[in-house]
């Protein structure tokens, strides 16, 4: 920011800037040591120290080993530890079927509630309401909905089946545990994503409709040809982070599962929180953490576009 | 999508000639509204379900009553022997109070103290010239990819080893651990940075020349004109924070320092297993977010709108 004095000719008044422009500087740190002084210390700090850990065989309790430097052994070890290899797999998975589930839906919940009807504010209060919901709490009310004998989600599968299907062990089932996470995960996600969706909807010039329509299309072509690439960059971001989401699952499988059955839904923060605590191995969880932060790395897209936009706007 | 109501209606009545059979009183666009609402209706359903299912659950005090209507429509009408009994059970089982307060607390000093220190640095950097000022720009957009999870183990090795003002050697099992944190952000500071970026530089210029000081400036003309970033942030705050769960797992030990997620965990995993009180536990936290939801609704959406993509 430039002065807001004007050059002027007195000698005084520009002994009196040079001290006005010293005050300025200190005031400056002043307000940014709070902050930094705490980031540096809960951020900063303990993120070199992890990619430190991650050279040396440190231990949560550092006794009776002494810790040393290991070189990359923590990190060649990641290699062949086949319950990490199958929590990057569960993690991909996830990612697989609900990033592209949770952004279509919730790109569909935005198309419904953006129409011009009544009532339109009830369904959008009802279908953001599990976002507002913790992931500890609802992970435990469906935890009893998949309950094996008893729970509702097999009484609901009985009858529309007539029968035919279940009942399911859900959560006690290899095969069958991590898409009941899916499930529970889309249902309290998606409503976050369909307010950014609704958002983007409302960005669409009207003029594109009204040309549109002026030329004939239908309600089909204005959603293909004007509606969904308007909407390009968001879908971008939506999946982006939905993406991100899928790799810091934890708080659902430590409180259903506890990455059970076999290792069914072990993820990679799950299996780093537990190698730390329980196997004290803090040296290889340090190792794991630096892996999951490089493949969240692709967040920096979505923040990126945040600070060109607010240096473009700076100049 | 985007027709307008007129455009709907004049292109319905045109087609409604042909549709509409003799007799037949629903026109072709009264069905299409009619699956329209059906359709939403189912999705309500979905979205509502668990929370319906677990506040109708709450109340039933007989446990047997309870496992029993699970297997059918049962599970969502109110009868049979209704009480607050699972209620005062887990009152009775737990210290409740203690980690709603614990909770409030936490979360409370979290987005206040963050408010204040991440405005500041934000106005600083957005507002004033220093040397050094792109430097700390860089380094805090640097910061917003970090996620927390990938420092929580280091973090946890510092923290055991930082001392208190009560003398305490370690933050392990207290507030401190909980909320300092949390309390800088660095998404916060950009999303200030960015706000305060657009003020026009006049407004400050003139208080300047008349001798206000930076603080009153910042106080005084800058915080009222942000009203809405601030509300913004702090809605967001508060809904990444109160639902922490991670965190405070392994940094507290015992009830005296425990919020309400992580004690919902410990009552989950406690024998006997009863569901009714664990339906009561799960719906008291829920209501309280469901009202402050409702009460706050505009802002929910506009904060969630402007600082959910990140992840």
């Amino acid at each position: 920011m430039h002065l807001p004095f004007r050059a002027t000719t007195s000698t005084i008044t520009s002994t009196k800037i040079l001290r006005w422009k010293r005050k300025e500087t200190y005031l400056s740190w002043a307000f940014v040591l709070p902050a930094l002084t705490l980031l540096s210390i809960f951020l900063i700090i303990p993120f070199l120290l992890a990619i430190y850990f991650s050279l040396t065989n440190q231990r949560l309790t550092p006794y009776p080993l002494p810790t040393f430097f290991v070189g990359l052994r923590n990190y060649t070890r990641m290699l062949t530890d086949d319950t990490l290899r199958q929590a990057l797999f569960n993690n991909s998975l996830f990612g697989i079927v609900v990033v592209p589930v949770e952004t279509g839906l919730a790109l569909f919940l935005a198309l419904l509630l953006n129409q011009k009807l009544r009532g339109m504010a009830v369904f959008r209060t009802i279908y953001f309401s599990p976002v507002v919901t913790p992931l500890a709490v609802i992970s435990v009310v469906w935890a009893f909905l998949y309950n094996p004998g008893q729970g509702l989600v097999n009484a609901f599968l009985k009858t529309i089946s007539f029968g035919h299907l279940g009942p399911y062990p859900w959560l006690d089932d290899a095969h069958l545990a991590l898409p009941a996470i899916m499930l529970l995960s889309i249902w309290q996600g998606v409503g976050l994503y369909m307010i950014i969706y609704l958002a983007g909807l409302q960005n669409i010039p009207q003029s594109l409709y009204e040309a549109a329509r002026v030329d004939g299309a239908g309600r089909w072509h204005q959603l293909r040809y004007i509606t969904l690439p308007q909407l390009r960059n968001t879908t971008f971001f939506v999946m982006i982070a939905t993406t991100v989401q899928a790799f810091k699952l934890y708080t659902q499988v430590e409180v259903m599962t506890q990455g059970g059955p076999g290792n069914s839904t072990v993820t990679v923060v799950w299996y780093m929180v537990n190698q730390s605590i329980h196997q004290l191995h803090v040296g290889y969880a340090s190792a794991i953490a630096v892996v999951f932060f490089l493949i969240v790395l692709i967040r920096i897209i979505p923040i990126l576009r945040y600070v060109v936009a607010a240096e473009k706007r700076e100049v | 999508m985007e027709l307008t109501t007129e455009k709907v209606r004049t292109s319905t009545r045109t087609r409604e000639k042909v549709v509409s059979l003799p007799g037949w009183p629903f026109s072709r666009k009264h069905v299409g509204l009619a699956l329209n609402y059906l359709l939403m209706s189912v999705l309500a359903i979905f979205f509502l379900f668990p929370i319906v299912f677990m506040f109708v659950s709450s109340l039933k005090a007989d446990e047997d009553q309870l496992l029993q209507d699970v297997t059918s429509l049962r599970a969502f009408i109110p009868y049979g022997n209704i009480s607050l009994q699972n209620y005062s059970d887990v009152f009775q089982r737990f210290p409740f109070s203690l980690y709603l307060f614990n909770s409030l607390f936490i979360v409370t000093s979290i987005v206040v103290l963050g408010l204040f220190v991440n405005s500041l640095i934000a106005y600083a950097l957005a507002r004033m010239s220093f040397p050094g000022r792109k430097l700390v720009l860089i380094l805090i957009v640097a910061l917003v990819v970090i996620p927390f999870e990938s420092v929580a183990v280091p973090l946890l090795l510092l923290v055991n080893q930082l001392p208190w003002f009560d003398g305490a050697t370690t933050w392990i099992n207290s507030y401190q651990v909980q909320i300092f944190p949390f309390i800088a952000d660095a998404f916060s500071i950009f999303l200030f940075y960015q706000f305060f970026i657009d003020i026009p530089k006049e407004i400050e210029e003139a208080a300047i020349v008349d001798g206000a000081s930076r603080l009153r400036i910042y106080w005084q003309m800058i915080v009222p004109l942000s009203r809405s970033v601030f509300i913004t942030v702090a809605i967001w705050q508060f809904l990444v924070h109160i639902g922490d769960f991670l965190w405070p797992l392994i940094v507290t030990r015992g009830d005296t320092y425990r919020p309400l997620m992580v004690g919902m965990r410990f009552f989950f995993g406690q024998a006997p297993l009863n569901w009714g009180d664990i339906m009561a536990f799960a719906s008291m936290i829920t209501l309280l977010m469901l009202v402050i939801y409702l009460l706050f609704q505009r802002w929910f959406l506009r904060s969630v709108a402007s600082a959910g993509i990140t992840g």
